[in-house]
């Protein structure tokens, strides 16, 4: 069996015929299975909905109870039939109950690895190396430049210059779901241990991120007592990087604009965007563990999706492995 | 040098000017030496390295990698240092060195290496350095630091490290050399201000005060001198013991790009003036605008045809040392009368006195400085007859009366998003006047500006932009200006030049929005006609009242 028969990009997403089944679709379909929460890869309106209980709760608390009609929870290295084929989901490490999903049938096995990372992160499962056939890697940062600094160092450079300027607010723009979390979490692992204020976007995920054992520390809302810009004067703000243009940024006193992102690695971006104070932490591979995955898995084929898919494709060939671009289309860049 | 890196890192992106100042300081209090004189000379631009060739370091990156993913690396980044110091990896057999290698370190082994020998020891050193680090080591070795922080900037960081005033700096500056380590240890409070032993010097200038609402009651006309303010730009002219040196107002050294000047300087002593492009008084020739002394600055070197086209002289205003005499205790007016002898005797050509403007009442001065005789002249200056010349900014001796600024009403047609404070407004506007084009009036920009109205002002404008915007360009914003709907600025400017790369062809000087014209429609905006009358100078009408459309 080849293994595009078995699983296919469309406009509505990666197919799998067979098992009449679509994997984190753009569109809505009749049965989805989805890696994980981020909007772009899970999107309300399908008929039925397999995935991790984490990814579950995480889309109703986006979307509401009415996301779709019927959800089918995926346990963990558990394998599952749909029709002729089997699938089963697998720890991918890039946010709270993200999965890698393993289609297989006939003896041919596919693992789409979603998003996924390799670093440890404090907010999540680390990734699971599954041996297969053919690996769709994700290539958000599928070029060599992309060498991800250590998360403490990042982290580092917010408590200095939280010393260095303690009359100013310091805004730290990061993903609602996963970034957002994994920042608290990674200030409270440096020993930080003042209130971190948040957006109201944050509030739902950081409660449900709580109520799944992950203690966040003093967490408030970033709202105004009593008018006092002051009170957030040394303090660290969490919000989404949309809300630092929007009126909303007025209430903090001086704000330095940070910016948790892969993207910092390179300045241009950082200084178009008028961050002051990029911290390099990504969610996603970089380069080298975009390479050395491959390198572990030792699939027969590469398949690269969303992100920079060429130099990964050229890479493999000069690797001497099989590889080929999918061009699927609606999934974002990180933090874009 | 990872402390250096991270600086640079923080300098290149943070906006404000206390915060960068701030960051050196820290930086420099807490860096050892030489590490922080050489951090301190790349940052002022003094210091002195052989440069390595961009192709060298392509060369080096395409041993290790291949060309296909180099290539897409550059063009996604799209600047070389910044994509070699991101893609470099050390070869996998190489154990990982831990430690952090000095600055010092790499300056010494860049300086000791032999010109045979660059190559690989830049190589060694790429291996050895980690992220910003790499990033940091090709930016000295290629010669471009580019992190807008002006030699002055980081004087200042100095001043406020050593708690002294920026003008012992200054006069200090010229006479030391990187890595600075005798500055930096009188500025930690371990030993004596450092002795100069070079002659020709920076002195640091005296500078005035503008006319306040109510100053000039109190001040008697008869204690005062009166001068013409010139536009051009202040110097400092040095020639003592056989160095010559052409100082900016703040001490950067000029000397390079005005040879003609510094040869003709052949008196002992040290001036301070005005330095101007076209014919002096002496030589009975025009003397010419700004926009033409601009083609002569910001050169290490200067070509012949640009000396004969816009040759430069300075203006005396002051002297400093007569010969090797130091006269800044005495009276403006004992410095005024050998400033004039030593000027007589000085190349007619490239020297010539600043002349007194006679006056015997402060209404009359203000006529003057209404209509002065010369289009170059950008207001007037006062002087104490008795006052000694005394570096900085003190109230009382000196004053500067500018003329009243140009005026026009213009309409505003983009909004960028600030920095900093301002990151939540818009509060950077391109604003533009009507022109015809094809047989209709349209705007056309005319210039930019990001101050001169009140916080509460800017609320307003935001608000504006915000409700009116019709296309977003990344962070600028098109806003809706058509002749009966938009937002009409008065914009104060002191100073209008042609310009060939502006499409208006037109630029002004020091543009800043003066007042919100909210009573006004576009349609009563100026024309560009009216801007390209005032280019003449002071004799066209300076309120911009062109006909509306």
């Amino acid at each position: 069996m080849k293994p595009e028969t078995l699983l296919y990009p469309t406009p509505k997403g990666l197919y799998c015929e067979k098992g009449g089944f679509y994997i984190d679709p753009v569109q809505p379909v009749e049965r989805a299975l989805i890696t994980h929460g981020h909007a772009d890869h899970a999107r309300a309106g399908h008929t039925h909905v397999l995935a991790t209980r984490e990814t579950l709760d995480i889309m109703r608390i986006r979307y509401g109870e009415a996301f779709c009609v019927s959800t089918q929870e995926a346990v963990l290295g558990v394998r599952t039939s749909i029709g002729d084929v089997t699938v089963s989901f697998h720890p991918a490490g890039h946010v709270l109950g993200s999965a890698q999903i393993t289609v297989e049938a006939s003896g041919m096995r596919i693992v789409v690895s979603g998003d996924y990372k390799r670093r440890r992160d404090p907010t999540c499962l680390p990734f699971e190396p599954v041996p297969c056939d053919v690996f769709i890697t994700e290539a958000t940062f599928g070029l060599p430049v992309f060498h991800h600094p250590d998360d403490q160092g990042e982290i580092a450079k917010l408590l200095t210059s939280l010393r260095q300027f303690p009359e100013r607010a310091h805004l730290v723009g990061a993903y609602a779901l996963g970034k957002a979390q994994r920042i608290i979490a990674l200030l409270r692992e440096a020993g930080y241990d003042d209130p971190i204020f948040i957006h109201g976007a944050l509030t739902k995920l950081c409660d449900y991120y709580e109520s799944e054992g992950l203690n966040l520390g003093d967490i408030r809302p970033a709202t105004l007592a009593q008018g006092d810009k002051q009170s957030f004067a040394g303090a660290v703000v969490i919000g989404p990087p949309s809300a630092f243009a929007d009126k909303w940024a007025r209430r903090f006193p001086d704000p330095v604009s940070i910016f948790a992102s892969g993207w910092m690695l390179v300045r241009q971006r950082a200084k178009q965007r008028g961050v002051e104070l990029p911290m390099i932490i990504s969610d996603h591979c970089d380069w080298p563990e975009l390479t050395e995955t491959i390198n572990e898995i030792k699939p027969g084929e590469v398949w690269v999706t969303h992100g920079r898919e060429e130099a990964l494709v050229r890479w493999c060939e000069l690797q001497g492995i099989a590889a080929r671009p999918l061009h699927l289309v609606g999934y974002d860049d990180e933090g874009e | 040098m990872r402390a250096f890196a991270e600086l640079l890192d923080r300098l290149v992106l943070t906006p404000q000017r206390n915060a960068k100042i701030k960051m050196m300081t820290d930086y420099f209090r807490a860096s050892p030496d030489p590490d922080r004189g050489y951090a301190l000379a790349a940052i002022a631009g003094t210091l002195t390295l052989k440069t390595v060739k961009p192709n060298v370091l392509r060369q080096l990156v395409l041993e290790r990698m291949d060309e296909v993913l180099f290539r897409y690396s550059y063009d996604y980044v799209g600047d070389l240092a910044e994509t070699i110091s991101l893609v470099w990896e050390k070869p996998a057999d190489e154990e990982t060195s831990v430690s952090d290698l000095s600055l010092g370190a790499v300056m010494h082994q860049l300086e000791t290496a032999g010109r045979a020998n660059v190559h690989g020891l830049v190589r060694d050193l790429l291996d050895q350095l980690q992220g910003s680090s790499r990033f940091a080591f090709l930016k000295l070795i290629t010669g471009g630091l580019r992190i807008g922080v002006s030699a002055r900037l980081v004087k200042q960081a100095l001043a406020d490290m050593g708690n002294v005033d920026i003008t012992e700096i200054e006069t200090l500056w010229h006479g030391l050399s990187p890595p600075y380590t005798a500055l930096f240890r009188w500025l930690d409070g371990k030993a004596d201000k450092p002795e100069l032993d070079m002659p020709a010097v920076f002195h640091a200038v005296m500078l005035a005060t503008p006319v306040g609402d109510n100053d000039l009651a109190a001040l008697d006309p008869k204690d005062f001198a009166a001068e013409w303010k010139w536009d051009g730009i202040r110097v400092q002219l040095a020639n003592l013991a056989g160095t010559r040196r052409l100082y900016s107002r703040s001490g950067d050294d000029i000397s390079g790009a005005f040879p003609d000047i510094l040869e003709a300087a052949d008196f002992e002593g040290i001036i301070d003036g005005e330095l101007l492009v076209g014919g002096t008084m002496r030589t009975n020739n025009a003397t010419r605008t700004f926009s033409d002394l601009q083609q002569r600055l910001n050169r290490k070197t200067v070509t012949r045809k640009m000396l004969e086209d816009y040759p430069a002289f300075i203006r005396g205003y002051d002297l400093l040392f007569s010969g090797r005499r130091d006269i800044r205790p005495e009276s403006f007016l004992i410095r005024r009368a050998e400033l004039s002898v030593l000027i007589e005797k000085a190349a007619p050509s490239h020297f010539d006195l600043s002349p007194l403007v006679p006056f015997s009442s402060w209404e009359e001065l203000d006529r003057l400085r209404a209509d002065p005789p010369d289009p170059v002249i950008e207001g007037i200056m006062l002087k104490r007859l008795d006052s000694p010349y005394t570096s900085g900014r003190s109230k009382g001796p000196w004053f500067k009366w500018k003329r009243e600024p140009y005026n026009v009403d213009a309409v505003l047609m983009y909004a960028q998003r600030g920095h900093g404070k301002r990151s939540s407004y818009y509060s950077d506007f391109t604003f533009g006047v009507w022109t015809q084009s094809d047989g209709k009036n349209i705007l056309v920009p005319v210039g930019k500006a990001y101050f001169g109205f009140t916080d509460a002002e800017l609320e307003v404008l935001d608000r504006y932009v915000r409700n009116n915007t019709i296309e977003r360009f990344g962070p600028v914003r098109s806003i809706r200006a058509e002749a009966d709907h938009g937002f009409v600025v008065e914009v104060a400017f002191e100073g209008i030049n042609v310009s060939t790369r502006h499409k208006s062809g037109v630029a002004m000087r020091f543009p800043r929005i003066s007042r919100l014209r909210t009573d006004k429609l576009p349609r009563d905006a100026d024309r560009l006609e009216t801007l390209l009358a005032m280019i003449g100078g002071p004799d066209v009408d300076r309120t911009g009242t062109g006909e509306p459309i």
